[in-house]
């Protein structure tokens, strides 16, 4: 299968300081599922930053949808960035906004007709949960709930790649299991999924997903980096 | 556009509401104000100027200083009748020797004998304006009037042309300046809003938002700002002149008194703010742009 992200000796530092990331090298097949571990500080989030394209590497190759994104021109970032969903560590709601409008705002952007808007949005609104809160601004949602209303404006647009910084980690068990089945389904329909997260019960729960371990800034295991996670034990979705 | 407005329209929030808010608008007001009373000042200068040229560079006056009163008299109606079929001529008449005596009564009384104080007759002339037409009546009265003195008013305008000039030059600097003033203004809160609203700039350049259009969330906030200023200062400007033009007629001095501000000049003082709005506009936005460029 092609890889939809390909990562070669790519080093990333901030400022003069240490190599956050050092030689990190991955492929990352299309359509595939992957959970990206580690322990604080290991350079997850970093990682997950140069694949939604906030940042750019010190060093090294990123191929993003066949394309350099290294060399990739300032300009054409935004076409690359509406194919990527992005669910932030810190949800970043814009607080002006209501959770309507919130999760309407990739697809605005895009220029999507207000008349194609309204019926995905309210679907996507009801599927986690918060159809009743549509009206509600950030402020006066709780912090599980700001992290629904990110990943429902993150998936919104049925993306190509689906990054996800700890998407679970304040919501319970069961919106958990239906966050990562609504990840699920879309990677069903062809989204390459990229999850990062410390909870370990997440990675059995997904079929055929693979994992990737970071520690101190480097692919812990090059080799076996993409390897396959344990099989969820019977009875447990 | 439709699609442009409907942008506008649906994301004005990603900005918080209550414009009007921080000293921007009351910045702008403030340039305004001064901006249209300088501007009023040179575009009445201007005005004023126009006007006595019309009324005063059109003029001459012959004097016909001649000290035989007969012979004076004799060139008087010699001049009158040479001048009267001149081309470029409009009207030539003898200025009322009563009305010329009343005139000098202040310093020579009223009982006075002109033939002991000879008073030149006058002749007061309006010409087209044609570029050669005072050098033909020169030219017609040296023939029949040899000492006659002809004292074109135009002359004296000169000195008072030139300074008004220079005021209206004066004024349009300093409107040049107050823009340059209110464009850096603009520059400033530009860069502190972007500042402030560093987060969902962020967001929406990781949504897939382009520099464009995130520069006409704000290029279109700053506008109204500066609009909502630009009025407030053209109202208070509005006032002011209006209070001045009455006090200035009140004078009724023929010199002053034609500093007045004609519809023209109103029509144009009315366009500033939108002139402000453009430029606060497009300041704003080529500030936004070139900032949101130094971002990845």
């Amino acid at each position: 299968m092609a890889s939809i992200v390909q990562f070669e000796n790519v080093g990333l530092r901030y400022g003069t300081g240490a190599e956050t990331l050092s030689d990190v090298s991955f492929n990352l097949p299309a359509g595939s599922f992957t959970f990206l571990t580690g322990p604080s500080g290991a350079g997850k989030t970093s990682l997950l930053k140069l694949l939604y394209l906030a940042l750019r590497p010190s060093r090294g190759l990123i191929r993003l949808f066949s394309e350099d994104i290294v060399t990739l021109p300032r300009a054409r970032l935004p076409a690359f960035r509406r194919r990527i969903g992005v669910v932030f560590q810190d949800f970043r709601l814009v607080p002006y906004l209501s959770a309507y409008d919130n999760v309407a705002l990739p697809l605005r952007v895009a220029g999507v007709s207000e008349g194609e808007i309204e019926t995905p949005v309210r679907e996507m609104l009801e599927w986690v949960g918060l159809a009743s809160r549509a009206n509600a601004r950030p402020a006066t949602l709780s912090g599980g709930e700001q992290q629904r209303v990110a990943i429902a404006r993150a998936v919104i647009g049925r993306p190509d790649m689906l990054v996800a910084d700890e998407p679970t980690g304040n919501v319970d068990p069961e919106m958990a299991g239906r966050l990562l089945y609504l990840f699920e389904a879309l990677n069903k329909l062809g989204t390459t999924v990229v999850v990062a997260t410390h909870d370990v019960h997440l990675l059995s729960r997904i079929a055929h997903s693979q994992l990737m371990r970071l520690d101190k800034g480097r692919v812990s295991d090059p080799t076996g980096a993409l390897r396959n996670p344990p099989r969820a034990p019977q009875g447990e979705p | 556009m439709l699609r442009l407005h409907s942008w506008h329209h649906r994301n004005g929030r990603l900005l918080p509401e209550g414009q009007f808010a921080g000293p921007m608008p009351w910045v702008i007001a403030i340039m305004m104000f001064l901006s249209v009373l300088i501007a009023a000042g040179g575009l009445g200068i201007r005005d004023a100027a126009r006007h006595l040229s019309d009324e005063l560079a059109g003029r001459i006056t012959i004097q016909m200083v001649e000290a035989d009163p007969f012979e004076r008299a004799r060139q008087t109606q010699a001049v009158l009748r040479r001048l009267a079929t001149l081309p470029g001529v409009v009207h030539v008449e003898r200025v009322d020797p009563q009305q010329l005596e009343k005139q000098l009564a202040p310093w020579l009384g009223t009982s006075f004998d002109t033939t002991d104080v000879p008073i030149p007759d006058m002749v007061d002339v309006d010409v087209a304006s044609r570029a050669n037409a005072l050098s033909e009546i020169t030219q017609a009265v040296k023939s029949v009037a040899p000492s006659a003195r002809i004292d074109a008013h135009g002359q004296w305008l000169t000195p008072l042309n030139k300074l008004m000039n220079l005021l209206k030059w004066l004024a349009l600097a300093l409107v040049v300046l107050m823009a340059a003033a209110t464009a850096f203004t603009v520059v400033l809160a530009a860069r502190a809003t972007l500042d402030n609203h560093r987060d969902t700039i962020d967001v929406m350049h990781l949504l897939g938002g382009t520099d464009v259009q995130i520069a006409r969330l704000f290029q279109r906030r700053i506008a109204l700002d500066a609009l909502f200023g630009g009025i407030v200062g053209l109202a208070a400007a509005a006032v002011v002149l209006l209070l001045l033009v009455e006090r200035v007629r009140g004078l009724g001095s023929e010199l002053v008194g034609n500093i007045a501000l004609t519809s023209a000049t109103w029509t144009a003082l009315i366009l500033f703010p939108l002139g402000g709005t453009v430029l606060a506009m497009v300041t704003a936005r080529l500030t936004i742009l070139r900032t949101l460029g130094r971002i990845l």
